[in-house]
């Protein structure tokens, strides 16, 4: 029972009452400097990662490390095959992750009977949201590679980030929806609409800001996950790349590079890291310039475009 | 009588689609979109069947090999220390795997639950709104950051700073030796490699945490302040209680993440399954065995083929049962005001 009579006590005596708030300011003032300290570590933690990362890797980033495939020598060694590999199976995940993740964002924000499908769909969207990453590569190893036989291709690869990244864009996509005010519904309903045109004509076009936003954020995710495409069995070192998409003769436009073998460059960067000569830490800096520099631009857009769509929203 | 002209034309300028047409458009159109929504669980439930099937027959190649019932040959994955399924005699105890996994864990939450919290706390309660503005994105930043490259940073450079300040300590209490003869912190160790993984989650932890402290309504602050406390008492005897179930959903979900972590580990804590806590040594965890694995030529069928899934079933009911719990606890924070 310290507290009572003393607090009566310090209640009688102004000096004491000003010492226990001077006491408790100087608290105050300490973890301020502890809220300081702990954000300073985020902060130093960018500043060591991006500053080494350049310091080693800048003098190898030039026109021939973009243009060269992998070598065994680290001064001849590029990541052509490697840009080329993300870029095609982020077309493929784009390809399967937007429209799939858009529909079902619909359907769950706009069609969706409220009923115990509809939780267990939504718990069933958070726990996939939680599932690591390396999960999905089983997943995709044991169905995609090996009951589908679509082999360690660029498909598989695509579809696998596809489903990785399908819970952030339906929840950004139903939140985004959300948003809209019930009004423009009611007063497309009130012309005549049916339930599909509000959405497409009036609905989507409105939210299309914040699933936008979802998307990009998801593709930049994809972009840098390295783990599942791993466990597909994406080749650590292959030097030679997938058939053209566009052809010279009839149909012009070609669809093999699907089934194509493939690097990309998370995986291109984890190859060299996990060599012991020196000379290839240096490529893996390089890479890992090239990916830092690509995910940062497309997750600033994301952070930019959610700036500016906030902003502009005056319903 | 003469029909009068009506003054406005009673026909469309447009042919409308019949009502049949219009109800039976609607129908496939809902039907494709209910498709699209069913595909989440229909992602669950592969995945389910795959990691039971493959462990499935993982289990009977073991029994097979080992000649032992089922039983004793589950008895023998919970209960041995010796993972080996790559070498003869193949060892099938998942306890190094895991104890790798609690470890860097352990190391990551020592990281990223103090400084999650007090930056959290920093930023809802004390920091100027143009901080609050300015720092947000950075840890957007930081959580953007591809995690192949945090295991580049945790190899080439928090393991050498960690290597200079454990030898810089051991010089200062026991001075007057050749650098040799001290300890040396081997260049794969869980503590780079887990405090790496604890700056990874920490913007998670931060932006979780700060939510759940937004969430508490203002009139608690307001009373709190009312009777003369500070922001910081304000903070830790008011806001951290009411917000108590979002704050543990935070380090549930961040801890769930740091388990699922995989190329941190994968480059910077070492590939050789070891029975060890001591976060000192190099050890693999489950995420980093099965990217070890997956790297070598895997023969479809083989039992390393099988022991990845067998791994896998771990990781996925680990972190299951984390997230659940998560989900579970920031539902309740939601539903208590």
């Amino acid at each position: 029972m310290r507290s009572q009579r003393s607090i009566l006590n310090n209640l009688r005596n102004p000096i004491a009452i000003a010492a226990s708030i001077q006491e408790r300011k100087r608290w105050e003032q300490f973890f301020i400097v502890l809220g300081w300290f702990s954000l300073l570590v985020a902060l130093l933690t960018l500043v060591f990662l991006v500053g080494d990362l350049f310091l080693r890797g800048l003098p190898m980033l030039n026109w021939k490390f973009f243009t060269s495939p992998p070598s065994s020598d680290p001064e001849e060694a590029g990541i052509l095959t490697a840009w080329v590999g993300s870029l095609l199976v982020i077309l493929v995940t784009a390809v399967v992750a937007i429209p799939l993740g858009i529909a079902a964002g619909i359907y769950l924000e706009e069609y969706a009977p409220k009923n115990w499908l509809l939780d267990f769909i939504e718990v069933n969207i958070t726990n996939l949201a939680g599932v690591p990453s390396i999960i999905y590569g089983l997943l995709a190893l044991g169905f995609f590679v090996y009951i589908l036989n679509w082999g360690e291709s660029i498909l598989t690869a695509g579809f696998t980030l596809a489903l990785l990244i399908l819970p952030v864009v339906i929840v950004t996509t139903r939140e985004s929806l959300r948003a809209i005010p019930q009004g423009i519904r009611e007063a497309a309903y009130a012309v005549g609409s049916s339930r599909w045109q509000v959405i497409a004509d009036h609905v989507l076009p409105y939210s299309m800001g914040g699933i936008l936003t979802g998307i990009i954020v998801g593709i930049s995710r994809a972009i840098g996950e390295t783990a599942p495409l791993i466990t597909i069995g994406a080749l650590t070192f292959i030097t030679f790349l997938p058939d053209p998409p566009i052809q010279s003769e009839f149909p012009y436009i070609s669809f093999k590079w699907i089934w194509s073998p493939f690097t990309v460059l998370p995986i291109q960067m984890f190859n060299w890291v996990s060599r012991p000569q020196e000379a290839f830490q240096v490529n893996a800096a390089a890479a890992g310039i090239v990916l830092l520099v690509l995910t940062l631009a497309v997750n600033g857009t994301a952070i930019y475009l959610r700036y500016r769509f906030r902003k502009s929203i005056k319903w | 009588m003469v029909e009068q002209p009506l003054p406005y034309s009673t026909k469309l300028s447009v042919a409308l689609p019949s009502r049949t047409v219009r109800i039976w458009r609607e129908r496939i159109i809902a039907s494709i979109l209910f498709l699209a929504a069913i595909s989440s669980v229909v992602t669950t439930l592969v995945i389910i069947y795959i990691l039971f099937a493959e462990t499935a027959i993982f289990f009977e190649k073991v029994m097979e090999v080992h000649q032992e019932s089922l039983f004793e040959a589950l008895v023998e994955f919970f209960t041995s220390t010796d993972w080996s399924p790559l070498i003869e005699p193949v060892g099938i105890g998942i306890l190094p795997l895991l104890s790798g996994t609690f470890t860097t864990c352990f190391v990551a939450s020592c990281v990223a639950i103090p400084l999650g919290t007090i930056a959290a706390i920093y930023l809802s309660e004390f920091a100027p709104a143009k901080a609050r503005e300015l720092l947000k994105p950075i840890l957007e930043i930081l959580a953007g950051i591809p995690t192949v490259v945090y295991g580049y940073f945790a190899l080439l450079v928090v393991t050498p700073f960690l290597q200079k300040i454990i030898l810089g300590v051991q010089q200062f209490f026991n001075p007057g030796k050749e650098p040799w003869e001290y300890y040396e912190l081997p260049g794969f160790n869980m503590l780079g490699a887990g405090i790496v993984v604890g700056l990874m989650v920490l913007p998670y932890v931060t932006s979780l945490t700060e939510d759940a402290l937004q969430a508490v309504p203002v009139e608690l602050r307001e009373g709190s302040y009312a009777m003369g406390a500070t922001r910081l008492q304000t903070a830790i005897k008011v806001l951290m209680p009411a917000a108590a179930s979002g704050i543990v959903a935070a380090y549930i979900l961040g801890l769930a993440r740091a388990i699922g972590e995989t190329m941190i580990v994968a480059v910077a804590a070492g590939l050789q399954p070891k029975f060890t806590f001591n976060p000192l040594e190099g050890a693999s965890t489950t995420t980093a065995f099965i990217v070890s694995v997956s790297l070598g030529d895997l023969p479809h069928g083989s039992l390393e083929y099988q022991s990845i899934f067998a791994a896998g079933i771990m990781l996925f009911f680990a972190t299951l049962i984390l997230n659940v719990l998560g989900y579970f606890f920031s539902r309740r924070y939601r539903e208590v005001y």
